[in-house]
């Protein structure tokens, strides 16, 4: 197997008297899906705020291809590559595709727009990653299903070369139909080399994409596991705490 | 369910990745007849834009023409541009914060106290003329740096913060002017704004320099969206929109050059303070259109939320945005000051809600995230031509009053409906 794109070993993080991740390792490979699943409460969302530099982690170390780094600010994770897709989606509805795609970080030129470059790759972009569904990329947002807006918000993540995305739920408030889409999304980020870490609720979801499986249980980690090895019941046994993993998988 | 794992190599299903490149469109393809089509279907999804407001304005300006026969006289025109000036030019500054879904209620009494200011320091202290606009523009920037501070850092909702300025800037000017007190403006260079005329031939030269930037704009911006390769709209749509301005534009200047002096004295050419408004029309629309100030006031009016996870510097750009509305209000104040030819202590206290009322009644909306400077302009217009209708009518203020909040009402409802239509509700904020 290849290494990994990144490496969490021995992650701490308290609020106040409550710690919240106990020393959690986690790996994310480029080109695979790796699914982060676990009760509420378990840690999920801290593990995933520090990792986007929103709230950095008390300890522990963070290897980003295979060398130590520190992620303190949104800005620093952006520049190694890390975009964060979260659950209620951050896009403007008055503003079209291009421009929610490319809203704070806008291609000028002599401080004006180049809007022509923009289109250009955003379609790029959407193109990509077999999208079917827009019909413009001049479409207002306000005129997009839920799942054309979880698509744009996906592409915004890896318009700009992303190389880790992290989706946040991606498909909690969607259709069958559209959940459909947005996993064949997530699929093709991963052909494309991209390394994913989905977070989920849905366990159809997690094993339909996923490479690998990551259960989060109070804030520790209690299974690495190979989704083609592992069946629902297992993965549900962990998350509930009714099973503890006993061979070192991953 | 975990059967239907997408294989990594072989593309998801057969027939996708060559169909895909045509599907995704720009919304520039095809010919005038598509783009019309697609106007249309954009007309009924309730993104409107000012075309109510247009429809208005040709409604009433027929309606008037019919009652009053000195409604449609050269004369009347340049009455007319010279009266809306003031409200457009509020209209616009307001157009900044309203676009946050903000309000500035102070905007109108921050033109009058800066005007106050001005003209005490220029006939009671014998400031140089220049010297004192210097310093009526600087306590303007104040203004909105103070409105901007409580809003944008203190997180007061602007509505309290700029009620409460409301307040005290009549209070100030009071104190400024002094009660009963008021004072005429003798500078010329300021009664020409609204009083004097440009020569026949520079009105000429200006309809062609709009024409020649228009069409500059319009060319470059194919050029660079060809470099980037992607398409652009038919070309027979700018020489339209071109063909438009010199035709609407040609026949306001044609008959503002025509002689409408009632006497001896000549009296022709275009105000000068056509020109001003236009230019501060066209670089305020290129900030908001073309520019990242612009395109993220759009933005945090949207979600501000969005905005701020995307990297935007949501506080500074809001507080800039007050900023920029007070500023513009201050340029108001002197059209108002040219027209009116004097301060008193009660200047600017009635304007500010009827340049709301230009923006909504123009297309901007009270919600946020909607709207542009033209339409504010064409909002001023339409009650502008209400007021100089009804007055040339002889029906008093009580009409006019009672028609302008009707009309405004209306335009809210359009906004409304619109917004239902393009898919939020009624309820949202």
């Amino acid at each position: 197997m290849d290494a990994p794109l990144i490496e969490l070993s021995g992650i701490m993080k308290s609020f106040g008297p409550v710690s919240v991740l106990k020393g959690v390792d986690l790996r994310a490979y480029p080109g695979k899906v790796t699914a982060l699943v676990g009760d509420n409460g378990a840690g999920k969302s801290t593990l995933i705020k520090g990792l986007a530099g929103v709230q950095p982690y008390d300890g522990g170390v963070v290897k980003f291809d295979g060398k130590p780094v520190a992620l303190h600010s949104p800005r620093e994770a952006a520049r190694l590559g890390i975009e964060v897709v979260y659950q209620d989606l951050a896009l403007c509805d008055n503003l079209d595709i291009v421009q929610n795609m490319f809203l704070g970080r806008e291609e000028t030129e002599f401080g004006t727009f180049d809007e022509g470059r923009m289109e250009k790759d955003a379609s790029d972009t959407l193109r990509s990653l077999s999208v079917r569904t827009v019909k413009s990329v001049r479409q207002k947002v306000s005129s997009l299903s839920g799942g054309q807006r979880q698509t744009v918000a996906i592409a915004r993540a890896v318009l700009k070369n992303a190389r880790l995305v992290i989706l946040d739920e991606p498909t909690a408030a969607l259709g069958v139909a559209q959940t459909e889409q947005v996993l064949h999304l997530v699929s093709r980020l991963a052909e494309q080399g991209v390394a994913v870490i989905l977070i989920s609720h849905n366990l159809a979801d997690v094993f339909e994409v996923a490479d690998h499986i990551d259960v989060l249980y109070l804030g520790q980690m209690v299974a690495h596991l190979d989704a083609s090895e592992t069946t629902r019941d297992d993965v549900v046994g962990y998350i509930t705490g009714a099973k503890v993993q006993q061979e070192a998988t991953a | 369910m975990s059967t239907q794992k997408t294989p990594s190599t072989s593309g998801p299903a057969p027939d996708t990745s060559v169909h895909d490149v045509e599907l995704i469109g720009s919304g520039q393809e095809g010919t005038i007849g598509d783009q019309v089509r697609a106007y249309i279907q954009r007309l009924q999804h309730g993104d409107m834009g000012a075309l109510p407001a247009v429809a208005g304005l040709v409604v009433l300006t027929i309606l008037f023409s019919f009652l009053s026969p000195f409604f449609l006289t050269e004369r009347n025109f340049a009455n007319l541009l010279t009266q809306a000036a003031t409200l457009v030019m509020l209209g616009m500054a307001l157009v900044f914060v309203l676009l946050l879904g903000e309000i500035d209620l102070s905007a109108g009494v921050t033109s009058g106290m800066t005007m106050a200011l001005f003209i005490v320091l220029v006939n009671v202290h014998a400031v140089p003329w220049v010297l004192a606009l210097i310093i009526a523009f600087a306590a303007g920037i104040l203004t909105g740096t103070f409105i901007g501070f409580f809003v944008a850092r203190v997180g007061i909702p602007s509505f309290v913060v700029t009620l409460g300025l409301f307040l005290g800037y009549q209070g100030l000017t009071l104190l400024i002017i002094g009660s009963g007190g008021l004072y005429r403006v003798q500078i010329p260079e300021i009664r020409d704004i609204q009083n004097s005329n440009m020569p026949v031939w520079a009105g000429w030269a200006m309809l062609g320099l709009i024409v020649l930037i228009s069409a500059g704009t319009s060319f470059w911006d194919r050029a660079r969206r060809t470099r980037a390769g992607v398409p652009n709209r038919t070309i027979s749509l700018v020489w339209i929109k071109l063909g438009v301005i010199a035709v609407i534009g040609g026949a306001a200047i044609g008959v503002l050059s025509r002689n409408r002096g009632q006497s001896v004295g000549v009296v022709e050419g275009v105000p000068i303070v056509v020109p001003i408004v236009l230019v501060i029309l066209w670089i305020g629309t290129f900030v908001l259109d073309r520019t990242r100030f612009g395109r993220y006031l759009y933005a945090i009016g949207g979600n501000a939320e969005a905005a701020r996870r995307s990297g935007v510097k949501v506080m500074l750009i809001r507080w800039t945005a007050f900023i920029v509305c007070s500023t513009l209000a201050v340029v108001s104040g002197l059209f108002s000051i040219s027209k009116v030819g004097s301060v008193d202590a009660a200047a600017g206290r009635e304007i500010v809600l009827s340049g709301v009322a230009a923006a909504v009644v123009g297309g901007v909306s009270l919600f946020g995230g909607r709207g542009r400077l033209l339409h504010a302009a064409i909002g001023a217009l339409v009650i502008a031509v209400i007021t100089n209708g009804l007055g040339l009518l002889n029906l008093g203020a009580g009409v006019n009053l009672m028609v302008t909040g009707g009309v405004l009402i209306l335009a809210a409802t359009v906004d409304a409906v619109s917004r239902v239509r393009s898919g939020g509700s009624l309820m949202r904020t």
